[in-house]
C-alpha cells in the first residue's frame, strides 16, 4: 500500500539519493535520513517557523512538507551558514545583540533572515518585526532579535554579504 | 503528528492526475501547497489513502493577462507569486493589496490559490475576494469541464461544488469597470494568524457619483465567504454619503452574517467587528472608486 519512493535531492550542495515512505516529512528527511539536526522541529503543524529551510531558496517550513516532494529539488539548511570559527555575518549579529538565549527557534530565523535580507538591505523596524511575523521565539520577547537583524543589515552593507 | 500511512501519486501531466482522481476519488486527496493540508494529516484530521500530488503539473501554474483586461490565474500559482506580481497589482489590486495578510512569508512560499480557494476555510482570504471580485473557476473532470461563479462555489463549511472526480485548475477574474474601487480590512489578533473578522468590498460609480455597483463581502463570520446583498442594494442607486454607508453596513452585521463565537471572541464581538471594519472598507472602497479612471 505505501511502498517506499525514491528521491534525489540537493542539500547544501551535495546531492543524498533515499528510498522513504511518502508520510516521511521534509524536517525528519533532513534530521534522520540525513543527519543534519541543526534544523529543529517546534510545533510540527506549521505554526512556530523553527523548522524553516530554503526550499529552491525560499524559506518554506520542512514539518509541512514531505520528503518525497523535494525530489529533485535544491535545499539549504542552517548548516549552510556559518562554521563556529567563521559565523555567517547574521549569525556574528544574533551572537553579538543577544538575538537567542536557548537557541531553538534560531535556525528558523536564520534561514528566513538570509534571503530577506539579500531583498531588504536597509530595513525598518516595522519591516524587519513584518519579516519575522512567522516565527516564534519564547525567550528574548523579539527585542535583541529585531536589534540583531539591524546589526547585521548595518555590517552586510558594510563588508558584502559572505 | 506524524501522518497515517498513505500512498503517493506525483503525475506530471492533468489527464493523469484526472484519471488517478476519477480511480480514487473520496479516498484520495489533492496536494498543492498542502499549508492546510499535512497540518491537518500530522495531527491525523485527515488520512487520505492517496495523495496524489499537483505540484509537478506545468499546465496548473501561469498567471496571464487576458485580451478584454481581465487575469487568468493557474490553480497552482503560489501566494507569494500573486503577492509579487506587477500584473496583479494593476489588474486586481483588491488581491495585491489583501496577500500580505494571508498567513506568513514562509506559508505564502508554499501556499496556491487554487488549494486555498477548495479548501475553502471560512477565514481564507482568497474565497472572500474571488466572491467579492465576481471570479470564474474551471473545473475539470476527464473529458470535461466547466465554469462556476465563485459565489456559487462555496456551500458550507470546507464544502464546495468541486465532485469527487474535479480539479479546480483556474481562476478568471474579469477586469474591474471604470470608477470602480475596492478595499479589504481585516482584525487578527496578531499578524498573519486568522482573522476575527475581515471585509472586501468593490464599489462602482456612475458618471454623476451615484453608486452604480456595491460588493460587500465578509470573512470568518459564516461558514462561507458571507454576502451581504441587502446592504449592497441599500448602497445601489444614490449618492454615498457616511450616514447612508452606516446603515448599510450596521444591517450587514445585524442581518446578513452569522458568526460563532469561540474562546478569543464571543459571536457579539465578531459582530461589531464586521460592522466597524465593513464601514471603514465600504468608505475607502468608495473614495478608490471616486479617484479612479
Amino acid at each position: 500500500m505505501t511502498h517506499k519512493k525514491p528521491l534525489t535531492v540537493t542539500i547544501n550542495g551535495e546531492s543524498y539519493t533515499r528510498e522513504v515512505e511518502p508520510r516521511l516529512l521534509l524536517s525528519d528527511f533532513i534530521r534522520h535520513e540525513i543527519g543534519l539536526t541543526g534544523t529543529h522541529v517546534g510545533c510540527e503543524h506549521g505554526v512556530c517557523g523553527a523548522c524553516t529551510i530554503r526550499f529552491d531558496g525560499d524559506p518554506v517550513r520542512s514539518c509541512i512538507m514531505l520528503a518525497v516532494q523535494a525530489d529533485g529539488h535544491v535545499l539549504e539548511t542552517v548548516e549552510s551558514l556559518g562554521t563556529p570559527d567563521r559565523l555567517h555575518p547574521l549569525q556574528a549579529a544574533f551572537h553579538e545583540a543577544h538575538g537567542l538565549q536557548c537557541g531553538f527557534c534560531t535556525p528558523g530565523f536564520l534561514m528566513t533572515l538570509v534571503p530577506w535580507l539579500a531583498d531588504h538591505p536597509e530595513p525598518t523596524e516595522a519591516e524587519i518585526r513584518e519579516a519575522i511575523s512567522g516565527n516564534l521565539c519564547r525567550c528574548t520577547g523579539y527585542q535583541h532579535i529585531v536589534e540583531a537583524v539591524r546589526l547585521a543589515a548595518e555590517k552586510m552593507k558594510q563588508n558584502g554579504i559572505d | 503528528m506524524k501522518p497515517a500511512p498513505f500512498d503517493y501519486h506525483a503525475p506530471e501531466s492533468l489527464p493523469e492526475a484526472l484519471a488517478l482522481l476519477e480511480e480514487h476519488g473520496f479516498d484520495s486527496k489533492l496536494l498543492a501547497g498542502g499549508q492546510s493540508l499535512i497540518p491537518v494529516m500530522n495531527f491525523r484530521l485527515a488520512q487520505p489513502a492517496l495523495l496524489i500530488d499537483l505540484n509537478r503539473i506545468a499546465a496548473l501554474g501561469g498567471l496571464e493577462g487576458t485580451a478584454d483586461g481581465g487575469l487568468r490565474i493557474g490553480a497552482m500559482v503560489r501566494q507569494a507569486a500573486l503577492e509579487r506580481s506587477a500584473l496583479i497589482r494593476e489588474r486586481a489590486p483588491l488581491i495585491h493589496e489583501t496577500m500580505p495578510f494571508i498567513a506568513h512569508p514562509q506559508i505564502r512560499n508554499r501556499g496556491t490559490i487554487g488549494g486555498s480557494l477548495a479548501h475553502a476555510d471560512p477565514a481564507g482570504e482568497l474565497p472572500v475576494l474571488t466572491v467579492a471580485l465576481e471570479a470564474r473557476f474551471r473545473l475539470e473532470r476527464s473529458g470535461g469541464s466547466r465554469l462556476v461563479d465563485a459565489v456559487d462555489f462555496y456551500q458550507g463549511l470546507f464544502t464546495t461544488a468541486l465532485e469527487p472526480e474535479e480539479i479546480l485548475t483556474e481562476i478568471h477574474i474579469s477586469p474591474l469597470p471604470p470608477a470602480t474601487g475596492c478595499a479589504f480590512s481585516e482584525q487578527a489578533r496578531r499578524h498573519g494568524d486568522y482573522a476575527q473578522a475581515g471585509c472586501a468590498a468593490v464599489i462602482g460609480l456612475h458618471p454623476d457619483g451615484r453608486c452604480r455597483a456595491a460588493r460587500l463581502v465578509f470573512l470568518n463570520v459564516g461558514d462561507i465567504p458571507m454576502v451581504a446583498r441587502e446592504a449592497a442594494a441599500m448602497l445601489v442607486g444614490d449618492h454615498l454619503t457616511s450616514e447612508r454607508i452606516e446603515a448599510a453596513v450596521r444591517h450587514a452585521a445585524d442581518h446578513e452574517i452569522a458568526p460563532n463565537g469561540d474562546v478569543h471572541a464571543t459571536a457579539a464581538y465578531k459582530q461589531h467587528l464586521a460592522f466597524v471594519l465593513g464601514k471603514r472598507t465600504v468608505q475607502t472602497a468608495f473614495a478608490r472608486a471616486q479617484a479612479a479612471p
